[in-house]
């Protein structure tokens, strides 16, 4: 799914129609479909309401998906809405919560979005185009069609979790009788709100391309490869201002302000018929298309016919004299609603024959109750917002406009609310299915599944006169599509592994893609059309296997798993050592109370208010710097799981885990996206990303863990970091940790250290009765240790460094060694002093008397006589032959037989490997300098001892 | 047909003895490291059945049985079934993966994560270090096996850049992840001093010391049963035989021994000393002889720079004398080939009546050949400028070695030797 940013094609949106309604309350008009056009060309794409489209987002390969539940614009008519209902694209889930998918996301899967973090009005000017999504039922399979134009929804998301989702609820929603706000007919009498008023200014503008804009009239058949590049910036501001309205209360208020006075009533017009220019314009279009495709086969006819939908007016009219007379009993009693839909079918054959004809099949549907039904479905011409309530369920505000909106038009809208019963979805969905534009496009793709294929035979039969066409279309589709594609995969797999070689290719790679992507625009040959099925599949593609490109396949991270389980701890003492293992969570973290709140309330205000922020952690090792800010972000997703505040991403860098500090770019984007970069492609993303707004963006928060190895010549991996919270739409917080009180001051340049700010926090060593009061929760009640005991290690590690870790490892220890002393019977079976008199020996004590002890007579002859030259030339230093002459000495008057230089030489060189000598390298031979890494005293002392 | 015996039993007893001295075989039991052993399979029984992660470090001198001990513990680790199936090992050395690319690299391969293909790791270092972060972060205390990393020489994995590999491996150690065991092995006894500060709070400070201080009847016993043939030995009589042999009664064995235990206490010295015995033992002499020991012992104890200076030519080793007479007059000073040129004209004048002189270049070559067996080297190697006959040089030998060469030199004309004699007496004269 690329657009091309490149090839900016200037867009112009307009109103298809005059407003539907008109909302006295927030001062909107509504309407029901909005014309894309490319500047200077005739042709458009039309977007309706209910249909799904995508929405241009900061990545470029995968703009977001929605479908449209509302386009209205303010009293003026310069700014366009449109409420959409998200959907997330897998790329969009974090990837810690895939997992709960517990299979492998399709990457052609997207999931409807329940949650409540995201504004759901954009700028109508960032829609790009529209695409086919289809509803799959829980358990079935994903076609293995290689269309990659489609995607798939199984499940919704709500930030939290996976749910099935209500095929009614994803399917294009046709209302079986269209509410009197959404009107039927399509036509593209523009309300041309003038171009230059919007958008354009904003942004560079497209140029127009008469590509483009045939494109736009088939693009209702192939909404998933038409591409449009919308006004990004002027779009995404627009949305992130809506978003930050959400957040912030003050900018809610004034948001709210803002509308009001923005809108103000307007006349709502209800039903309007296709206008003649609009119809005859769509003629020329068709015919200048089938002058241009002569050679194109009779399927492309039929889609353009389909897909622009006053064309198919001549069709629906014909047929839906016959279809009334059928469906009306069943539909009837089946649907309240259909009086309305009568209604409007007749004000608007055009629109209104296809659910009339679709009536019938709905009643039957219901009877089959397969809900399958959804695959058949498409994208079709948007009516109502029919999903309104649970769309909205994320701004009440907006909720309220659109309900306000309602309670003008009569019966109609409350049933769809009322009424979430599958009945109404596939309604629906049968309606789309016959109303002319669709089914043409539609069922050939999805026929390959068997229900898929019932219905869209059972609505041959019906339609008889589109018959031969839909057959030829759908042969011809098939063809069209399906052939070429398993070239594509081919290529492209080989084009993976091309890129694997050259990363850096990717960006060609890209580029060629968006080449590639731009032919679609032309449908007179074949081969471009092909290009266009290939461009988005690719993408996709590139998507699986972003990772490890030199690896001949993808390879899953993990250790293998054991074939027995793990015992658990038997006794006191084991169960004690479990609990005292740093690794061990601890159900809270104590001592660091006051540092858990700063944190916290730091994070959260930013969370709350979407804004970014830096905060600089310091404290020696082992102060519960990683550990508390671990918590704070447990406590956090907690919070944000009830809804206490929104949302957020929390990713985690740590400089020792990466091999260069430029990879930490790398690392961010890949917890961030999923996508695997080059270190510079990577910086270049997450800068577009933290710079650039987006509609749907939750407060990213970045741990960077020992940032002074980040450090390069340049200071430029921190200097991003550090710079990008500040960007206004970034909402991004670093929390940044190293060892250095004075870090900033001492290794960053000033442009770095200004950025970092001043939030900063010391975590101080811990005192002996924090290390006390650590140890005693985390035994929590398990009674191991004597006061005595837990007393004199906390004391000790306090006194030496204060550093947690040692204290538990100490305590662990302590365990152990009162473990294997407790088989005499005397033991009480606790830890006591002496076992941790034993531990702190073990570690803290010098092993250099001991070894000096232990050494050989030769090896402590030496030593001495190191002391001896060192004594008679008053240096620290000696060569070896010097001090050799004093241990030959030594040895007469010890009586031992004076050993060879050579002898003398390996001795040196023992010492030396154990570092009780330094030594200078041994080629030297004897002229070597040593010297003691041991105080004189201590090696005296050692020697006296014996 | 008896010697057949005899030499079939000679060869059963080289194997044997031979396997023995080189290591590799384990000893049943190990001697004076009891509670290392103890402590050492406690813990990495608990890391491979209760998937607790450690980190432990065996520090000891050279030759003191580090490697075995870990080997003799894995040896009991693995007998136990639940230990066997679950433990995964990985062995790297610091002298082998000299940087944290190629440690990675192997650990990878050791492990048979999924990026490995046959023999060979694919990606690039940070994908590799990302990959094994993420497959041990993946791991959990229960589920996962535990793995064992050996680092031997670890002291060398500490001047890795910013010892990223033992960050990461202590860090996964004291954390929720795939249970870990880090082992280092190491002889200097400073090897903390080494760690980071981050790294350093990350390793749980075990540290087994083997630092064993037998006394000399604990290091003859070592030497009997080192020797002594096990009792499945296929002909007893010849078992007894070998076993009972008085060999370690001898009192010049003894002092022998007692001079290598004064040298050393280590295993591998001693191995290195029998070795040369048992390699004397031949079918005509089934026993090992104490004239045997004494010979090894010679041998071991030589002094390899003295047996150089027995295959100099006369002209070189003249050179030596007089270079070693200038070290004398200098107090060490460094010279060139001209002072060591008129010293030696010096001679030949006054006192020689073998020797005659030689040509400048003729001298300048033995000079030469005398640098390239490093007898003497420059003093500083930049001053290649300088002209080779000006070239200051140092002697690298003791006075101790020159004169013991001389005494063993074939056919050293008295003159030269009396040289020789002569500025030592000359300086300890003028010592006294």
């Amino acid at each position: 799914m690329k657009y091309s940013s490149r090839l900016r094609v200037r867009r112009v949106y307009r109103w298809c129609e005059e407003p539907l309604s008109f909302n006295r309350k927030l001062k909107t008009h509504e309407y029901r479909s909005l014309a894309i056009s490319v500047e200077g060309l005739p042709r458009t794409t039309v977007i309706k309401t209910g249909q799904h489209i995508l929405i241009e987002g900061d990545d470029e390969d995968n703009p977001y998906v929605a479908k449209v539940v509302k386009l209205f614009s303010d009293e003026s008519g310069t700014q366009k809405k449109a409420v959409v209902q998200w959907f997330a694209r897998v790329s969009e889930v974090p990837l810690s919560k895939l997992k709960l998918l517990g299979r492998e996301p399709h990457p052609q899967e997207i999931f409807y979005y329940e949650g409540r973090s995201c504004d759901d009005e954009v700028n109508a000017e960032s829609i790009l185009r529209p695409v086919q999504v289809k509803h799959l039922d829980g358990a079935a399979p994903f076609p293995d069609s290689v269309d990659k134009d489609t995607l798939y929804v199984k499940l919704s998301w709500d930030s939290k979790t996976f749910r099935a989702v209500d095929s009614a609820l994803v399917e294009q929603d046709r209302p079986p009788c269209p509410k009197p706000s959404l009107p039927p007919s399509p036509p593209c009498s523009p309300l041309a709100a003038a171009p230059g008023s919007r958008g354009p200014s904003r942004r560079a503008l497209p140029t127009p391309d008469l590509a483009v804009l045939r494109r736009a009239l088939s693009g209702e058949v192939r909404r998933g490869r038409a591409t449009m590049s919308a006004g990004k910036a002027g779009a995404a501001e627009a949305e992130s201002l809506h978003s930050a309205t959400k957040l912030s209360a003050s900018k809610c208020l004034s948001a709210k302000r803002r509308d009001a006075s923005a809108r103000t009533p307007g006349v709502r017009k209800k039903l309007e018929l296709s206008g003649p220019d609009n119809k005859s314009m769509i003629c020329d279009d068709v015919l200048s298309q089938l002058l241009d495709d002569e050679l194109e086969s009779e399927v492309t006819f039929a889609q353009r016919m389909s897909s622009s939908p006053p064309q198919a007016t001549p069709l629906t009219h014909s047929l839906t004299p016959l279809r009334k007379a059928h469906r009306a009993p069943a539909a009837e009693g089946a649907f309240p609603l259909k009086p309305a839909a009568i209604v409007l079918s007749k004000s608007s054959l055009s629109e209104m024959s296809p659910p009339s004809a679709a009536r019938d099949d709905s009643s039957r549907e219901l009877l089959d109750k397969s809900p399958q039904r959804g695959d058949v479905t498409e994208a079709g011409l948007p009516n109502g917002s029919v999903k309104t309530p649970r769309r909205r369920n994320g701004t009440p505000r907006r909720n309220y406009l659109t309900s306000g909106q309602k309670a003008t038009t009569p019966s109609r809208k409350k049933e769809p609310k009322t009424l979430k019963e599958p009945a109404l979805g596939v309604l629906a969905e049968v309606d789309n299915e016959n109303s002319p534009m669709l089914p043409v496009a539609t069922t050939p793709r999805s026929s390959k599944r068997k229900s898929a294929q019932l219905v869209s035979s059972r609505i041959r039969k019906q339609l008889n006169l589109l018959e031969n066409q839909q057959d030829l279309n759908s042969d011809g589709e098939d063809e069209d599509e399906f052939v070429p594609s398993k070239k594509e995969l081919q290529s492209s797999s080989e084009d993976d592994e091309d890129e694997a070689a050259l990363e850096s290719d990717e960006e060609v790679v890209l580029k060629k893609g968006r080449h590639a992507a731009s032919g679609p625009r032309t449908p007179r040959s074949k081969q471009k059309t092909r290009s266009s099925t290939r461009t988005p599949r690719k993408t996709p593609n590139k998507k699986i296997t972003p990772g490890t490109p030199r690896t001949p396949h993808r390879a899953t991270p993990s250790i293998p798993s054991r074939s027995l389980p793990a015992r658990q701890p038997a006794n006191v003492l084991e169960e004690a050592r479990t609990r005292l293992h740093v690794s061990s969570v601890p159900e809270s973290l104590p001592c660091r109370e006051q540092e858990f709140q700063d944190i916290y309330s730091f994070v959260e205000s930013k969370i709350v208010d979407g804004t970014g922020g830096c905060m600089y952690i310091s404290g020696v090792p082992g102060t519960g710097k990683t550990a508390t800010v671990h918590e704070v972000m447990r406590c956090l997703q907690h919070a944000a799981d009830v809804d206490e505040i929104p949302p957020f991403h929390f990713i985690e860098i740590n400089g020792m885990k990466m091999t260069d500090p430029h990879q930490a770019y790398v690392q961010i984007l890949q917890k961030l996206t999923g996508q695997k970069a080059t270190a510079d492609h990577a910086a270049a993303l997450l800068e577009k990303r933290f710079s650039n707004p987006a509609p749907r963006k939750e407060t990213t928060v970045l741990l960077v863990d020992e940032l002074d190895l980040l450090w390069t010549r340049k200071q430029n991996v921190m200097y991003n970091l550090f710079d990008w919270p500040t960007r206004r739409h970034a909402r991004l917080v670093v929390l940044t940790i190293a060892n250095t009180m004075d870090l900033p001051e001492r290794i960053m340049i000033n442009r770095v250290a200004s950025r970092l700010g001043l939030t900063r926090m010391s975590f101080q060593p811990y005192s002996f009765k924090q290390l006390q009061q650590i140890i005693m929760s985390r035994l929590n009640k398990v009674k191991a240790f004597e006061e005595d005991a837990l007393q004199l290690v906390s004391r000790k590690v306090a006194a030496l460094s204060g550093d947690a870790r040692r204290c538990l490892d100490i305590c662990r220890r302590a365990t152990e060694i009162c473990e294997h002393s407790a088989a005499k019977p005397s033991a009480t079976g606790l830890v006591g002093m002496s076992h941790v008199m034993e531990v702190l020996n073990e570690m803290f004590s010098s092993s250099y008397i001991t070894a000096i002890k232990c050494a050989s007579v030769q090896e402590q002859l030496f030593l001495r006589a190191v002391i001896a030259e060192f004594r008679r030339l008053g240096l620290e230093e000696a060569t070896f032959q010097q001090v050799f002459v004093q241990h030959q000495a030594l040895c007469r008057v010890e009586g031992l037989q004076p050993i060879s230089v050579s002898e003398g030489l390996a001795v040196c060189q023992r010492l030396g490997a154990c570092r009780l000598l330094l030594l200078e390298p041994s080629r030297l031979g004897v002229l070597q300098r040593v010297r003691l890494n041991v105080s004189q005293d201590d090696v005296l002392f050692a020697l006296k001892a014996d | 047909m008896i010697i057949c015996i005899i030499g079939f039993i000679d060869v059963q007893v080289q194997d044997i003895l031979r396997e023995r001295f080189c290591r590799q075989q384990l000893p049943d039991r190990l001697e004076g490291v009891e509670a290392q052993h103890k402590h050492l399979l406690e813990l990495l029984k608990r890391t491979a059945v209760h998937g607790e992660s450690n980190s432990v470090l065996i520090v000891g001198p050279r030759g003191a049985g580090k490697t075995m001990l870990l080997k003799c513990v894995l040896r009991d680790l693995l007998e136990e079934k639940e230990a066997q199936k679950n433990l995964l090992q990985v062995h790297l050395n610091g002298l082998l993966q000299t940087d944290d690319r190629i440690a990675l690299k192997e650990i990878t391969r050791q492990l048979h994560l999924e990026n490995v293909v046959g023999d060979k790791v694919f990606g690039s270092f940070a994908e590799n270090l990302a990959f094994l972060l993420e497959a041990l972060k993946k791991g959990d205390r229960s589920s996962s096996r535990p793995v064992l990393f050996v680092l031997d020489e670890f002291d060398l994995f500490a001047h890795h850049k910013n010892q990223t590999l033992l960050y990461n491996l202590f860090d996964v150690s004291q954390s929720a992840q795939a249970p870990v065991a880090v082992v280092g092995i190491t002889c200097r006894l400073d090897v903390l001093e080494l760690l980071e500060k981050r790294v350093k709070s990350r390793f749980s400070h075990r540290q087994i010391h083997l630092l064993s201080n037998p006394t000399f009847p604990q290091y003859l016993e070592r030497v009997r049963t080192q020797l002594s043939l096990p009792d499945r030995f296929p002909d007893q009589e010849f078992c007894q035989d070998w076993n009972d042999g008085t060999l370690c009664e001898d009192k010049s064995v003894q002092d022998v021994l007692q001079k290598h235990f004064n040298s050393s206490k280590d295993f591998r010295s001693l191995h290195m000393l029998l070795m040369l015995c048992l390699s004397r033992v031949s079918v005509s002499r089934p026993a090992i002889r104490p004239a045997d020991l004494l010979e090894a012992s010679r041998l071991c104890f030589t002094d390899s720079k003295a047996n150089m200076l027995h295959g100099l030519s006369i002209l070189e080793l003249c050179l030596i004398i007089a270079m070693k007479h200038l070290n004398d007059v200098y107090e060490g000073e460094p010279f060139n080939l001209q002072m060591v040129h008129n010293e030696f004209k010096k001679f030949l004048q006054r006192k020689s009546n073998s020797m005659y002189n030689f040509e400048q270049p003729v001298i300048m070559k033995a000079f030469e050949h005398l640098q390239q067996l490093e007898l003497i080297r420059p003093v500083d190697s930049t001053a290649a400028k300088t002209q080779r006959e000006y070239q200051l040089m140092r002697l690298m030998l003791d006075h101790s070695q020159i004169m013991e060469a001389l005494q063993k030199y074939p056919q050293c004309p008295t003159d030269v030797k009396q040289w020789a004699m002569s500025s030592t007496e000359l300086k300890e004269t003028f010592w006294m």
